[in-house]
């Protein structure tokens, strides 16, 4: 089955470029994505631009409305994702485990939804 | 010919016992616990129309696995999406399904029920009512009154964890060998409650009792499982040396009889001996954990020829060892009652006083119980009545409310020619 693996941070709160932890940091998420890959368990993963640049819209009474921003204000924001095809949830979180940011935010397993 | 009646609470019994294991059988036909317990359902509610009429058959559980298997089958021929995979699902059900005289031959997969039912995923709360429904079979009135929840509420608890189980991959196998040392724990937790549900007696004796033995077996399975896990065998020392007083905890009349006045002679030397070798294997191999202080706590009661002969200053060392790893009131609680003994029941109520437990406790029934006892041994007899009222007010099981009446009736006659 599929599964979503939601990355959510604070922004800033992680490695930040140009010090000694952000090598690291970056070379243990291309490692896991290669694993992931090489598993055949990836089906996509991609990081996200930050919040700043993120535009919310919604259309009520035929009216569309755009807003800038992300859609919740919170601390927490999501800053990317997996979609992966996985045995069942407790191989799911094993993977969520081993995403790096996974030690200072959190990461949101959500199954996909399966229509037949 | 048995009257409806006496059908009705066999079949009643029947299901209860037998509930967990028929339950984790059909939920291994398809993995799918929600199925699974509707079907089971199903059947009982059949057995319950058919039963009164034609007495129990001879094999009434085949009876109700093979009734569940049909009323599963009717339910995926209903599912109109995608029906070729139901169909294939009710072959596939229809093919492994064990004929009737075989049933006692199928594994007992109890185990994966329990940790699908403990899985991480779900809150505690979630975990252990789940686990009482399913394993234990419990009804959902049951559970609730154990968590002092309203019954809707337990209901709905339990729907949602279903539906989780249902959609988010928790699948129905035991957890891999590398996850198996963390789930254990909330396992081992969960079991204890059902030991506990079985020793405490919210309803029928006879059931409880077996719940009891069923909590035992369950974690003897574990304790195969896991020969390294220390708190498995120091669960199982704790739940022996416990459940070998059992028969001296009632009367003749199913009367609450408390350590204090329990003849020792009716205790279960075999499991207390089993229980206090698995106390020194484990106190022995390490720290101990939680429940290996527990069992050894209750070792020292086991071992003391009569209650005044207990060694309490030992026992109260040990309630403070299990406070540094368990900093729960229930703990401060149980070590004021040992205090009492180990120096006077005065010093005892002070201290449990000073910590402040009280206002954590206002709604646990033994908080109560034990300072009227505190109090009573005082001659504070006007303050004793007061507590056993609040006490009794908590308290379910009639044999204890019989005990604590008679107590309280003690104290409130003691405290009438002074007052």
């Amino acid at each position: 089955m599929q599964f979503m693996l939601l990355i959510y941070s604070q922004e800033g709160s992680g490695p930040q470029p140009g010090t000694d932890e952000f090598g690291p940091f970056i070379g243990a998420y291309m490692g896991f994505t290669q694993k992931m890959k090489d598993e055949g368990k990836l089906i996509s993963g991609e990081g996200l631009q930050p919040v700043a640049t993120a535009t919310t819209l919604s259309i009520r009474n035929g009216k569309t409305q755009t807003m800038d921003g992300p859609f919740a204000e919170t601390k927490e924001q999501l800053g990317g994702y997996y979609l992966l095809e996985l045995a069942d949830l407790d191989e799911a979180l094993k993977c969520a485990a081993e995403i790096p940011t996974a030690n200072y935010g959190r990461i949101e397993v959500r199954p996909v939804a399966v229509y037949d | 010919m048995q009257s409806p009646n006496q059908v009705d609470a066999q079949i009643t019994r029947l299901i209860r016992e037998e509930w967990g294991r028929l339950l984790a059988v059909l939920t291994g036909f398809g993995g799918d616990l929600s199925l699974a317990e509707d079907c089971l359902h199903d059947a009982v509610v059949a057995a319950l129309q058919t039963w009164p009429e034609t007495g129990l058959p001879s094999a009434p559980d085949a009876w109700l696995i093979t009734t569940a298997r049909r009323k599963a089958i009717d339910r995926l021929r209903r599912v109109q999406t995608n029906a070729s995979k139901a169909e294939a699902l009710a072959f596939w059900q229809w093919q492994n399904a064990p004929e009737a005289e075989e049933l006692q031959t199928l594994p007992d997969r109890r185990l994966e029920l329990i940790f699908t039912c403990c899985h991480p995923a779900l809150d505690e709360k979630s975990r252990v009512a789940l686990t009482l429904r399913a394993v234990g079979g419990l009804t959902t009135s049951e559970i609730a009154a154990a968590f002092l929840d309203k019954q809707e509420a337990m209901a709905a608890r339990l729907t949602r964890a279903k539906k989780k189980i249902a959609s988010a991959g928790i699948r129905f196998r035991l957890p891999d060998a590398e996850d198996l040392p963390g789930r254990i724990d909330g396992v081992l937790q969960v079991i204890y409650l059902i030991f506990n549900e079985g020793h405490r007696g919210s309803s029928e004796q006879l059931t409880r009792t077996d719940l009891a033995e069923e909590a035992i077996r369950l974690v003897r399975i574990l304790s195969t499982c896991l020969p390294d896990h220390l708190e498995t065998k120091g669960l199982l020392a704790l739940m022996l040396l416990t459940d070998a007083r059992r028969l001296a905890r009632k009367g003749p009349s199913g009367a609450f009889i408390p350590l204090e006045e329990q003849k020792r002679s009716r205790w279960d030397r075999g499991k207390i001996r089993e229980g206090k070798r698995l106390v020194e294997t484990v106190l022995k191999a390490g720290p101990p954990g939680a429940y290996a202080l527990q069992a050894a706590i209750s070792a020292l009661h086991a071992e003391a020829p009569d209650f005044a002969r207990t060694d309490w200053t030992q026992i109260v060392a040990l309630y403070d060892l299990l406070w540094k790893l368990q900093p729960n009131p229930v703990v401060l609680l149980n070590c004021a009652v040992a205090q009492s003994y180990a120096t006077d029941p005065s010093t005892a109520l002070e201290q449990l006083e000073a910590t402040g437990a009280g206002q954590h406790l206002q709604a646990y029934q033994p908080y109560h119980a034990c300072r009227a006892d505190l109090l009573a041994r005082q001659g504070r007899w006007k303050e004793a009545t007061v507590a056993y009222d609040r006490a009794i007010v908590l308290t379910e099981a009639p044999e204890e409310v019989a005990f604590l009446q008679a107590r309280r009736e003690a104290a409130a006659n003691s405290g009438q020619p002074s007052s």
